[in-house]
């Protein structure tokens, strides 16, 4: 547990020693503002974060946390630290674990900068509470969703666009899934529209937590961590 | 007794694809000994030392690190490790210090340790100056203290430096050096490197290795007598080349010739002999009584290569 934390820890140094998590972090501010003002800035707005969320995961949950995890096993190949993490008495699943946690407090800091736009809505209007702390946690569990299926995609290679692209290009199939399933009937439609990060992320920001939803998005977090974890093994094998 | 060997290599193979980049190594390194890893470039030296510190497991073959295998065993082998890998692994946007914390902390050390470790790891690598700084602003040669200072931080039983002056200014090299024969004091230390000299300078036995294979496993002092008064001589004569490869082995101190035509009645003559300037002199004096054309002399400095060549020649002798 010690090694995994500082592991984390120097994730995050890292991330703050450049430029990156405030870049990353104005972009994510920026375009949640734009988000915000287009739901609530029209006549007969609802009082509610609904409109945020949908739209943020929707368009900026494909982009960002690929971005935030494109360097975290690239860039350790690329500088050879790789062969002193893999030579240092640690397991491979500690190291996984350790950069999913540092990529997910990230994205959590940006995450919670957001709570600016309810408490707005707080000091304006009257909303109900439970829709915006449930449409949050479900905004979270996609958040990490989408952290582990980047993190396996920066295990993939040592090139860190290709990370970032291979990680955009399945979270976005995750994301828009259940379109296809409209063109199918059926199982076929069923299994699809039930594999879709959005489908299951509706429901959080109607107010309705669901335990299959949270199994959903855990699962799909488990599956590409432990895909991680293996395809960091089987590196040693190459 | 096997606790006395802190290293056991057994049949060591692996392959790359259907390339062996090292087959059949074996060699054992006993407790508190310094050893020598020579070879040319893509010798299999790399391939050796990644196997060794877990970091990729052997095709076959096993390796046992402090009694434990680095496969089967791999934490418990990784715990007895210190490794500074050919490129030196650094993560530039860390400082010194936060950088060899984080390598105490990951290899199990406790905040006291890590504490006390620190200040004896900057002095004994002189790193005081840029205790402070970020690993990406320090030259190559502070860069690669840096790296063996990460190496002896948590006090390994088993060092492993991988062409640890490579890259570095000649004064570095010689720091460097002197710095490597006090921790071969403390450490069982294997160490590679392409570079004769250094090999022998700060090793107690020598593994010589050559196209995946151990050619010669010597002390450095006898392998030098070994190569001792060896000279190879090149020269271009014109004339017949049987005669004058002839007349060549027939002075004495030739051990061999070899040569290559170079068209018009001309030839390289590649000559090994045990060295003395009367070889050369007795070389030109033959050439000029026999008539022959005597277009260049030369005496050639016996490069790595050629001593591998000569090692294995003798081997098989």
């Amino acid at each position: 547990m010690r090694i995994t934390l500082a592991i984390t820890r120097k994730e995050l140094g890292i991330y703050f020693a450049s430029p990156m998590a405030y870049v990353v972090a104005a972009v994510f501010l920026a375009l949640t503002g734009v988000f915000f003002i287009d739901t609530i800035d029209r006549p007969f707005a609802e009082a509610s974060v609904r409109g945020l969320l949908n739209n943020s995961a929707f368009f900026l949950l494909p982009l960002i946390p690929p971005i935030l995890t494109m360097r975290l096993f690239a860039e350790e190949q690329k500088l050879g630290t790789l062969e002193l993490l893999f030579t240092a008495p640690v397991r491979d699943s500690e190291v996984v674990i350790a950069k999913f946690l540092a990529s997910f407090v990230i994205l959590s800091a940006m995450v919670l900068l957001t709570l600016f736009y309810p408490l707005l809505i707080f000091y304006y209007a009257d909303p109900d509470l439970g829709p915006i702390l449930s449409g949050y946690l479900g905004f979270l569990l996609y958040g990490s969703a989408a952290l582990a299926i980047g993190l396996m995609a920066s295990s993939l290679s040592g090139n860190q666009i290709i990370s970032a692209v291979v990680g955009f290009g399945i979270i976005l199939l995750f994301n828009i899934i259940n379109r296809v399933s409209l063109l199918l009937g059926g199982i076929a439609s069923d299994i699809l529209e039930q594999l879709s990060l959005t489908t299951h992320f509706d429901a959080f920001t109607r107010g309705v937590i669901d335990t299959t939803d949270i199994i959903y998005f855990l699962s799909i977090t488990a599956v590409f961590l432990f895909i991680t974890i293996r395809l960091v093994e089987s590196r040693r094998w190459r | 007794m096997a606790t006395e060997n802190m290293i056991e290599v057994e049949h060591l193979t692996k392959y790359y694809g259907a390339f062996p980049a090292i087959s059949d190594v074996s060699f054992t390194v006993a407790k508190g000994e310094v050893l020598g890893f020579l070879g040319p470039n893509a010798a299999g030296k790399t391939t050796t030392m990644r196997i060794l510190t877990g970091f990729m497991p052997p095709s076959s073959g096993t390796v046992r690190i402090a009694g434990y295998d680095v496969v089967s065993n791999s934490l418990q082998a990784r715990r007895h490790i210190g490794y500074l890998p050919e490129t030196v692994p650094l993560y530039t946007d860390m400082t010194v210090k936060g950088y060899l914390a984080f390598m105490g902390t990951i290899r199990g050390m406790n905040n006291n340790d890590i504490r006390r470790r620190l200040s004896d790891v900057t002095e004994l690598c002189h790193l005081e100056t840029y205790y402070y700084s970020l690993i990406g602003k320090l030259s190559k040669g502070f860069r690669q203290r840096v790296g063996i200072a990460q190496a002896i931080l948590h006090e390994p039983d088993v060092l492993v430096l991988d062409e640890p002056t490579i890259g570095i200014d000649p004064i570095q090299v010689v720091e460097t050096r002197q710095l490597i024969k006090t921790l071969g004091n403390e450490h069982t230390l294997i160490l590679s490197s392409h570079i004769l000299p250094e090999v022998s300078i700060t090793c107690e036995r020598v593994i010589i290795i050559h196209e995946g294979e151990i050619v010669a496993v010597d002390r450095p002092d006898s392998l030098a007598r070994r190569l001792e008064g060896t000279e190879r001589i090149h020269i271009e004569v014109e004339g017949p080349t049987s005669a004058v490869t002839k007349a060549i082995r027939n002075i004495p101190d030739v051990q061999d010739v070899t040569y290559a035509d170079l068209g018009e009645g001309t030839a390289a003559y590649d000559i090994i002999s045990r060295s003395s300037d009367s070889v050369r002199t007795e070389l030109a004096r033959t050439v000029i009584e026999q008539g022959w054309g005597l277009l260049r002399l030369e005496s050639v400095t016996m490069s790595l290569e050629d001593i591998f060549l000569r090692l294995t020649t003798t081997e098989e002798a």
